[in-house]
């Protein structure tokens, strides 16, 4: 038997998430003395399939096709339902990225195959059955979802579980898929790209992150958190807040209408800490607040408080990382 | 043509934490009950899209009768006409049995054009009605619509945001669409539109309504994925820990030693 995991990846940058989730299937196949066998869909792409091995795979399909070439929801499911019917695994995982939890809702419905959204850990029963745990009620519940037959599908959070190490000793087979677009042609056409990028680091993805709230007071006042977030190789996120009140973009937003994110490390910077904004940043595992006021609700979850104006204390905080880490 | 948004009553967002896990799957949460806000987005796109292209709003919903104050909301919005799902046959379904409901739902209203969702609900959290919809009616889907660029008799063209950037795509319709919160700002509803909505009648079908539905594909026992063991996450220390100093300094000195002794740094 085996797991398929769907290995998501930009312009053939594999993500962080994608080897994550790669990683806990090699740990879960372990276990069941199954295979782990990657799915990497584009056009030149092998690369990719090779670092998938690297990562633990120990088989890895290779949907290369010029049409295959921009991200595209259909195409690309229909590649992994290829992958699902040469492959015939008990589990199949993908990383909750945007593009791969569409794949892998529209391959899992097509089929008729059960699929648990967004999980944050996984784990299996004593029929080897997969347990897929979730935050739901937008994390003030967690749930954990069983499945009625196999195979059994899930995608999974970025962050929610290490890194694998690399081992480019690892051997294994790489696999031409064939996958017939003809059901699904005349349905999507892709006009343009436009890249979001900023060079900055993501929400999603980082380890620290330094987030700002109406107290920032405008768009110049995420300069003192951008400051402490290049010394920390951090993200800057915010609240719905000043994201509304135009002084950064979407992308950066925290919380229950933003991004879900875990780092180690999250300051919030003048966020009172409503409800919602919490519910996008609880699973951080140390929170730092820094707010005028004693009495905001940000410092019910911190484990460590401030007091203070952040337009003081964020640039004397810079100072202070800069000095010990030898920048 | 005809704009269909999938709307549901969910908490809200104030009292989600007041939900208790033992009451889940109740019929009632106890706790306040409102339209979706993700679902708002999906509104205010259907009656913006009305107004530039021109076409009929419809609103649906799969739920309890108390599911109707979603669809009083989305009419009191501007929404003209309602579908109100119900049926002790449908509880208990997941996403899939979900979206067959609303499909053969849908097949019913006539010739339709676009249906818009919202993003995901803040109880199910899943997101996968939607794709689970278009699989459904055999039509495409394009998850997380930041723009609707144009719209034609057989195509829509729209801007999804993907986790690098933004994509332009167009898709034969019909089709489904989930809206992303950056796609406008909802509107408040207004006196008349409160009026309107209190005075509607809001029509039910139950599963003998649909002649399509498959009775196998709904309810518990269809469903692929259940919720067991549900539980409150571990409640944070709850002692937070006040930094002071006699200078600024020697605060940030005191908080960068803790974190650094925290290895979080
Ligand atoms: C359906 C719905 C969804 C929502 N989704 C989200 C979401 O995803 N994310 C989100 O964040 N919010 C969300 N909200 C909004 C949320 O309810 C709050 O309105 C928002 O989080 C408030 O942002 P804030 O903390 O930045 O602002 P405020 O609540 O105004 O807090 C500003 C804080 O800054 C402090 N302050 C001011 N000046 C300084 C200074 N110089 N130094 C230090 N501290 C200072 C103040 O003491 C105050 O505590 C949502 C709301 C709804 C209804
Ligand atoms: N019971 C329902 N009735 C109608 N639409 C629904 C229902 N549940 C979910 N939806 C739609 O599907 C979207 C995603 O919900 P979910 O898949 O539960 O996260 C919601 O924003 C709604 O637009």
């Amino acid at each position: 038997m085996s797991i398929l995991v769907y290995i998501d990846h930009f312009a053939g940058a594999g993500k962080p998430a994608s080897w994550e989730t790669l990683g806990k299937a090699r740990e879960l196949a372990d276990t069941l003395g199954d295979s782990v066998i990657g799915l990497v869909i584009g056009h030149q792409v092998r690369p990719l399939a090779a670092e998938a091995i690297t990562y633990g795979a120990d088989r890895v399909l290779v949907a290369d096709d010029p049409a295959l070439a921009t991200f595209q929801a259909h195409a690309y499911a229909a590649a992994l339902k290829a992958a699902i019917a040469e492959a015939g695994p008990r589990i199949i995982l993908a990383p909750a990225t945007t593009g791969a939890r569409d794949v892998a809702a529209l391959a899992a419905g097509e089929l008729g195959i059960g699929l648990a959204a967004d999980c944050q850990d996984l784990a299996l029963d004593g029929d080897h059955n997969l347990l897929a745990v979730r935050p739901v009620f937008s994390g003030n519940i967690i749930a954990t979802e069983v499945f009625a037959q196999q195979p059994q599908m899930a995608t999974v959070r970025g962050r929610s579980f290490p890194l694998p190490e690399s081992d480019p000793a690892r051997t294994g087979e790489i696999k031409d898929l064939v996958v017939d677009l003809a059901a699904v042609a005349g349905w999507e056409e892709v006009l343009g790209f436009e890249t979001t990028q900023t060079g900055e680091v993501s929400v999603e993805t980082a380890n620290i992150i330094v987030s700002g709230g109406r107290g920032v007071k405008g768009p110049e006042g995420f300069e003192p958190l951008r400051e402490l977030a290049q010394v920390l190789g951090a993200a800057v996120g915010a609240s719905r807040a000043a994201v509304d009140a135009g002084w950064i973009p979407y992308p950066a937003q925290v919380g229950q209408t933003g991004k879900t994110v875990r780092p180690d490390l999250y300051v919030a910077c003048g966020i009172s800490g409503a409800i919602q904004h919490l519910a996008g940043m609880t699973n951080s595992k140390v929170i730092v607040a820094i707010n005028k006021d004693k009495d905001a609700p940000i410092f019910n979850v911190a484990q460590y408080g401030i007091v203070g104006d952040l337009f003081e204390i964020v640039p004397a905080l810079t100072r202070a990382f800069r000095a010990r880490l030898g920048q | 043509m005809k704009f269909v948004v999938c709307v549901k009553l969910t908490p809200d967002t104030e009292e989600l934490n007041e939900v208790r896990p033992e009451d889940v799957g109740a019929d009632d949460l106890g706790v306040t009950m409102v339209l979706n806000p993700w679902d708002e987005f999906a509104v205010e796109e259907a009656l913006q899209l009305q107004e530039r292209f021109e076409g009929e709003t419809v609103a649906v919903t799969v739920g309890g009768e108390d599911a109707t104050d979603a669809l009083k909301r989305a009419v009191a919005m501007g929404i003209e006409e309602t579908v109100l799902l119900s049926d002790p046959a449908f509880e208990g379904s997941d996403a899939w049995g979900t979206a067959h409901i609303l499909a053969e739902a849908i097949k019913g209203l006539g010739e339709y054009g676009l249906i818009l969702t919202g993003k995901q609900s803040v109880d199910g959290n899943s997101g996968l009605v939607a794709p689970g919809l278009a699989v459904k009616l055999g039509v495409p889907f394009v998850s997380q619509v930041a723009r609707v660029v144009d719209l034609t008799d057989s195509s829509v063209t729209v801007v999804r945001a993907l986790d690098e950037g933004r994509q332009t795509v167009r898709v034969k319709l019909p089709a489904v669409i989930s809206v992303s919160k950056e796609i406008n700002e909802p509107r408040y509803p207004n006196f008349m539109g409160i009026r309107k909505a209190s005075r509607m009648k809001y029509p039910v079908m139950a599963a003998a309504d649909l002649p399509g539905l498959d009775t196998g594909q709904i309810g518990v026992d269809a469903a692929l994925v259940k919720w067991t063991d549900l539980h409150k996450p571990p409640a944070r220390g709850g002692t937070c820990e006040f930094i002071t100093g006699e200078t600024t300094a020697a605060l940030v000195a005191a908080l960068v030693d803790k974190l650094v002794a925290d290895k979080v740094v």
